[in-house]
């Protein structure tokens, strides 16, 4: 492993003889000792009980780089199949986690909304900007989080100010590119989205990358939303089969705010998600719904935290795996309800489909409740496709295959149904289709 | 059109059926009767190739094709349905999705082009307002939450869209009352035609008042133990099935 941190510290050395003269002492200050935090602890090893069924020995034993070039012409992904359909309320493209402009669309946004690039926010307001930066996603004890902070220079910055309302979503749009002279890059966007009291807003954020190409986006979203504030936001996780993804959203939501967040992992050859949402105020309501669908040899791993500070929060955790051919799954739900927090109303469920034999989940709630007068549910279900199902549909003339297409299409619907923003459902359950028409099912 | 000869079937190594002969001629309506556990619905649920069961003796003839080789969904297009005793629930498949996912399959194997939204919903509209089905039950998942009576009438429907030649009804009339099964059993009459058959798999003689059998057969112990007209079945309902065993006495 020390090799590979060697390789991190040359590579930010390297980034910072280029770049450093026009930043802000503030942010470099946070990019090392974000990187001191790094090389202290390395990487996360199978004794870490947080990291105990997934191992990142893929991405640990290999070295990405920085992708040197500006966002090149000859990209090898069809953007235009990403974009959000329609008119967006703003459309950013990042190009290995750097700002393209050109690629982007910013129609007129509303009053009191600011949607531009965290670089562009840096420069125009690095005070307040680093003012905000780790304060809601601490690197302390989190190697992925503290690596991205290492590099942290540009990714999306989406600020409401109190009362705005975007009514069309707004689109993020992370592509990586692939190897170059064997040479596999690396990004670690960094996105900050601050919903001040009484906002609303919609946001999409998609990750993607060239068919089968290797390399490694290491993502971190903070999250603010003031009272009464309302976010939806969606991860799709497209990246390459080949590509490795890790990403943390961090939320702290004040009171009665709403935030609802939703987990599509359909690639990467693995991906860790951990969504740590810190419910610090009364009457908040939190959505956490999730589908990953894995085939192959490739892992998603999702662990999420709702932590209820405060009394009277709400939570509802529903996620949902597809695993097939030798895909593992790990989820791992923690619920943690402080003293303060009477009456909290809090339910998880999680429920994996194995279309194979050799397919693994792993899966864990973990609640910890230390309030008296509170109402916690979880519940766990893995299983395969319904035999008397299947029966019944090719009893009325559908094929074999069809069948299990149309149950494991009616397994992830729910979550499906969850989405508000409707072409993006269209665009997983194609990626479903896709992926399983591949994959080997059992009989 | 159906001829079973010798059929030894079972399931999880026990033998469940002893040797079923069997001859049904396109046109007729035969019901098979018999005391629980008598082989009745594993008998049906043979026909319709369900995976749960093993044949280990006899054939099955069905148009002339080896039936028993056929998978479930073969059997489906070349018009064999049966309508189940437990209909299965579906969370999450819509009703109307499915059901033309299977008309479209079957129509496609009988060489008929595939019926588009328009005209399939013509049809389906048609078969409700006959079978008294409210249309809300299309936009509902497969069978989710439908009442006992509900599951029924929706597999009478799904005969009456799917048109089969040979409709294998497993005790269809379980849990419905007298009005609810004598819609059932209009819908049924309403389908009878000199290319089609009907095997009336039934406990009770009940539901033959309504659907009038050209034979009925009864099934003790996995073997038929006696065949007759339908005053056969009039007599079973007044003596009950032990009359029978203990005549038959083997």
């Amino acid at each position: 492993m020390a090799a590979t941190l060697n390789s991190y510290a040359a590579e930010w050395e390297r980034a910072e003889r280029t770049h450093s003269r026009n930043r802000p002492a503030a942010l470099t200050r946070i990019r090392e000792s974000a990187l001191h935090e790094f090389l202290s602890r390395g990487f996360p090893t199978a004794r870490d009980e947080e990291w105990r069924f997934t191992s990142i020995a893929p991405i640990v034993d290999q070295t990405f780089w920085l992708s040197s070039e500006p966002a090149a012409g000859t990209l090898d992904v069809d953007i235009d199949a990403l974009r959000l359909p329609g008119t967006p309320a703003a459309e950013l493209v990042f190009i290995d986690g750097r700002y393209a402009a050109a690629l982007s669309r910013h129609p007129t946004l509303p009053h009191g909304v600011r949607v531009e690039s965290l670089a562009a926010a840096v420069a125009s307001r690095h005070q307040a900007i680093a003012l905000a930066l780790t304060r809601v996603a601490g690197f302390e004890h989190q190697p992925f989080i503290a690596l991205n902070t290492a590099f942290l220079s540009d990714g999306a910055c989406i600020e409401l100010a109190e009362g705005a309302i975007v009514e069309q979503p707004i689109h993020c749009l992370f592509i990586a590119t692939g190897p170059v002279n064997g040479e596999a890059p690396m990004s670690h966007p960094r996105s900050l989205m601050l919903l001040g009291p009484n906002s609303q807003a919609s946001v999409l954020t998609t990750y993607a990358g060239p068919a089968g190409a290797t390399y490694f986006t290491n993502a971190v979203t903070e999250i603010v939303l003031g009272e009464h504030a309302v976010l939806d936001h969606a991860t799709l996780q497209h990246e390459s089969a080949s590509g490795y993804h890790v990403d943390a959203i961090h939320v702290q939501a004040h009171r009665s705010s709403t935030c609802t967040l939703h987990a599509i992992n359909t690639g990467a050859a693995l991906a860790r998600n951990d969504v740590v949402a810190s419910l610090n105020g009364e009457g908040i309501e939190c959505t956490l719904s999730g589908l990953y669908l894995a085939d192959g040899q490739r892992l998603v791993d999702n662990h999420t935290t709702i932590d209820h500070a405060q009394p009277h929060c709400t939570s509802r955790e529903i996620y949902k795996g597809i695993l097939a051919d030798r895909a593992r799954g790990v989820f791992n739900g923690k619920i943690v309800v402080r003293p303060d927090a009477q009456q909290t109303d809090a339910k998880q469920t999680n429920r994996a489909l194995l279309l194979s034999e050799d397919a693994q989940i792993h899966t864990k709630p973990q609640l910890e409740i230390f309030a008296n007068d509170v109402k916690c549910t979880h519940g766990a279900a893995v299983g395969q496709l319904d035999d008397d199902a299947l029966f019944y549909l090719r009893s009325r003339g559908l094929s074999a295959a069809d069948a299990r297409q149309l149950l494991i299409h009616a397994f992830a619907a729910d979550v499906l149904a969850r989405l508000p923003i409707v072409p993006v459902r269209a665009r997983v359950e194609e990626r479903l289709r896709r992926h399983l028409a591949g994959a080997r099912l059992a009989a | 059109m159906l001829e079973i000869r010798k059929l030894r079937a079972g399931a999880n190594g026990r033998e469940i059926l002893r040797g079923i002969d069997l001859s049904v001629g396109a046109g007729e309506v035969h019901a098979i009767m018999g005391p629980n556990g008598s082989g009745k619905s594993t008998l049906a649920r043979v026909l319709a190739g369900h995976p749960e069961y093993q044949v280990t003796d006899g054939e099955v003839r069905y148009d002339g094709q080896d039936l028993l080789a056929m998978d479930p969904e073969s059997r489906a297009r070349a018009g064999v349905f049966m309508a189940f005793q437990y209909p299965v629930e579906i969370p999450g498949v819509n009703n109307t999705y499915f059901l033309k996912a299977a008309l479209n399959a079957i129509r496609g194997a009988r060489g008929q082009s595939e019926l588009d939204a328009m005209e399939f919903m013509t049809l389906v509209r048609d078969r409700m307002a006959h079978l008294g089905i409210d249309e809300t039950l299309l936009n509902r998942p497969v069978n989710e939450g439908f009442s006992g009576g509900e599951k029924k009438r929706n597999e009478i429907f799904q005969l009456a869209v799917l048109e089969p030649r040979l409709a294998i009804l497993d005790e269809t009339d379980s849990g419905l009352d007298i009005d609810a099964l004598k819609i059932v059993a209009q819908g049924v009459n309403a389908m009878r035609q000199p290319d089609r058959a009907f095997l009336v798999v039934t406990h009770y003689q009940r539901l033959l008042n309504y659907v009038v059998p050209d034979f009925v057969h009864v099934l003790a112990d996995g073997r038929i133990i006696r065949s007759g007209g339908k005053e056969l079945a009039l007599e079973l309902e007044e003596k009950g099935y032990g009359w029978l065993e203990t005549t038959v006495g083997s």
